[in-house]
């Protein structure tokens, strides 16, 4: 098996399981023929026929509310967002019936859906196709917010989130769709769900990231062994946004007593936040300097030309693993 | 149904009627052969508990025993003749005004009681009835029912879903995107508006500019059919066509049944801030029960004495079901352990502070 990108990864997985289980079905706006804008799902309709693989009208509200009734009927939806800007006239349906169902019908009916979407910035796309919101998911009781770093998780929590018995919002950070290749193992494995990943170990400092924000951290890493190599920072990939991993980052800001916390959404109220609260409640004592976060500014995502301003550069963490150290 | 027969009950653009408001048979060809009196006799019987049932609920809710709660009264008949037609396989998928429909297809009094009554057992549909919860949100809920169509075809079986909203909802996207995606897939789905002259305090003059909602079922090549609503004959004639244009053809039906909501859109609202009472008088006349009464009158099927028979009856059983449904008590983890099927540890370390501090201070009933 050749090594394969973020994408090939996705639809791998799709493939994958859509042979395995009779009863996933994928669709959404341009899935079909063309394989999904960004190629996730190309050959699934060929392979398993229109019944399995459909193109949707344009309705976003109509593919979640259709996707609950396959749900509630033994069938296991995965559906694509063309873009998470999208996601918005779908959501009414995602907040008010496919995160609530299995609650208010006291686990009679249930909705095992899994919504994927391309996010973030980073590609010079047009108004609306650059957002990183992971935070509004997040914050709906019943969701559960999965985001890979590369191609093996890619495949590993998909293949976790179509088996999940809860609907899963999984956020695919485009920026790095086809940046770099992977071995990814055929045929079966799964990366669970809820579990961070630790990348690097490390002593003096806890990084914790997501998405396309590993691959910048690691950069900023690479600076930062140029610059003060004795510096010894441990990264963690949280993978899972909800339910995250606190378990895996409070033993390592137990270890290090620093913490840093990368998005690419806006600062405030964000994934960022909760992690810091939920360090500080727990390891206050643990803490030798404030937590970081390295985020985006509170401000609406810019047009391409001015996008490299809002986006987290490798430096902008560099500086921040700097500040952190000199405490 | 022969095709012709359809095609005489499709109407968008004026009401189909069997039986007018004096309780004389206007259409004799749509009255189905097997709605004999009897029958019609039964479905009244059906119409009559849920009409005392609902009242129970309104009284419930004064006495304070229930929650908020939205009166079905005016709407039986349609609620009644939609769903005498379904297998036990087939699907419901309600707005929130719907006591009548979820009654009759299984749904324990019991649990609707325990709906209003705020306790989510109330959703809780037993294992062999097909009905999702109560949709509060504005026309959210068709497009399950769409869902529902779906997996139908998916599975080869021949089950059918039937989707209940007012006229307010037809002005709701989610609306559009339903009938839109029911044709579109060919599903077998049968959307009931009740058009019952008002959402809240609006009236459906100002919903829209369309002369009828059945209408739009035009523009998504869904057959379409406006019908008096409160004339239950007329109302099985075309849910019975409906039926089986859902069952045999997986097509789509959208039922307009224009109807009347007798009393206020909740126990919240006060309905003579908006509705005019020369014409309130007027709807009062076209309750759907008094013409059955006129007609079984005539047949010698029902006159006061079984009226009030009938009516004590049925008070005495609904009386202990509310009286049962008053009994269950909340458990408190119940609140925790349904949103996910495994509990996250987050969510288990809240659930456990929770039933700590009520230990420490036993929770206050309001």
């Amino acid at each position: 098996m050749p090594p394969l990108n973020l994408i090939e990864a996705v639809n791998r997985a799709l493939l994958e399981e859509m042979e395995r289980d009779p009863s996933v079905l994928v669709f959404g706006e341009d899935v079909g023929k063309n394989g999904g804008v960004f190629r996730a799902t190309v050959g699934l309709q060929e392979k398993f026929g229109e019944e399995r693989c459909f193109d949707t009208p344009v309705a976003e509200s109509g593919i979640i509310g259709a996707a609950i009734g396959l749900g509630v009927c033994g069938f296991k939806p995965v559906v694509e967002f063309q873009f998470s800007g999208f996601m918005y006239s779908g959501f009414d349906q995602i907040m008010t019936h496919a995160a609530r169902m299995r609650n208010r019908s006291r686990g009679r009916f249930t909705v095992p859906m899994v919504i994927r979407m391309p996010y973030c910035g980073g590609i010079r796309a047009l108004e609306h196709h650059s957002e990183s919101t992971e935070a509004i998911p997040a914050h709906i009781p019943g969701l559960k917010v999965v985001i890979p770093s590369n191609p093996y998780d890619a495949k590993g929590l998909l293949i976790s989130a179509i088996r999940d018995p809860d609907p899963v919002i999984f956020m695919e950070p485009k920026r790095i769709y086809r940046a770099f290749r992977q071995e990814v193992p055929d045929g079966e494995f799964i990366v669970p769900l809820g579990k961070a990943n630790v990348i690097q170990e490390g002593a003096d400092l806890t990084i914790v990231a997501w998405g396309a924000m590993v691959r910048e951290t690691q950069k900023a890493l690479e600076l930062l062994a140029a610059k003060s190599p004795q510096t010894s920072v441990e990264l963690i990939d949280l993978r899972t946004i909800k339910p995250f991993d606190e378990e895996t980052i409070l033993a390592s800001v137990r270890k290090t007593g620093r913490l840093i916390i990368v998005h690419e959404a806006p600062i405030s109220f964000g994934v960022g936040a909760e992690i810091a609260a939920t360090v500080s409640q727990k390891e206050l004592l643990s803490l030798k300097s404030p937590i970081e976060r390295i985020a985006g500014p509170d401000i609406t995502f810019p047009y391409l030309l001015q996008e490299h301003l809002y986006l987290v550069q490798p430096e902008r963490i560099l500086e921040g693993i700097e500040k952190t150290m000199s405490f | 149904m022969t095709e012709s027969q359809t095609s005489q009950v499709t109407s968008y653009m004026s009401q189909v009627q069997v039986m007018n408001e004096q309780g004389e048979i206007v259409n004799a060809p749509l009255r189905p052969p097997e709605l004999t009196d009897d029958k019609i006799r039964e479905l009244y019987e059906k119409m009559l508990f849920i009409k005392i049932a609902d009242q129970k609920a309104l009284n419930l809710q004064r006495q304070g025993r229930m929650g908020t709660y939205p009166s079905v009264r005016g709407q039986e008949a349609i609620q009644v003749a939609s769903t005498t037609l379904l297998k036990n396989t087939d699907w419901i998928v309600p707005a929130f005004r719907e006591t009548g429909a979820i009654y009759m297809h299984g749904m324990p009094l019991k649990n609707i009681y325990l709906y209003w009554m705020g306790n989510e057992w109330g959703s809780y549909a037993p294992e062999s009835v097909n009905i999702l919860p109560v949709s509060i949100p504005v026309g959210s809920q068709m497009l399950h029912a769409v869902g529902i169509g779906m997996a139908a075809t998916r599975k080869k079986t021949d089950t059918i879903a039937v989707t209940y909203f007012g006229d307010g909802a037809t002005s709701e996207g989610d609306f559009h995107e339903a009938m839109n995606f029911a044709t579109l897939y060919k599903t077998p789905v049968i959307f009931v508006c009740q058009n019952n002259q008002f959402a809240i305090s609006v009236p459906r003059s100002k919903q829209t500019a369309s002369p009828t909602l059945a209408q739009k079922a035009i523009a998504y090549a869904c057959e379409g059919v406006q019908v008096d609503g409160n004339d239950l004959l007329a109302c099985y004639a075309v849910c019975k066509d409906a039926v089986q244009r859902a069952r045999t053809e997986k097509m789509p039906t959208f039922i307009e049944a224009v109807t009347y909501r007798l009393r206020d859109h909740t126990t919240s609202d006060d309905a003579t801030r908006y509705r005019d009472a020369v014409d309130h008088e007027s709807w009062k006349k076209k309750d759907p029960l008094l013409r059955l009464q006129k007609y079984l009158n005539t047949k010698n099927l029902w006159n006061e004495k079984i009226e009030q028979e009938l009516t004590e009856k049925f008070e005495t059983e609904i009386q202990a079901v509310a009286e049962e449904a008053e009994k269950i008590i909340s458990n408190p983890a119940d609140i925790f352990d349904y949103t996910y099927a495994e509990m996250p540890e987050r969510l288990r370390q809240q659930k456990e502070e929770l039933l700590e501090f009520i230990k420490r201070n036993p929770p206050k009933t309001h």
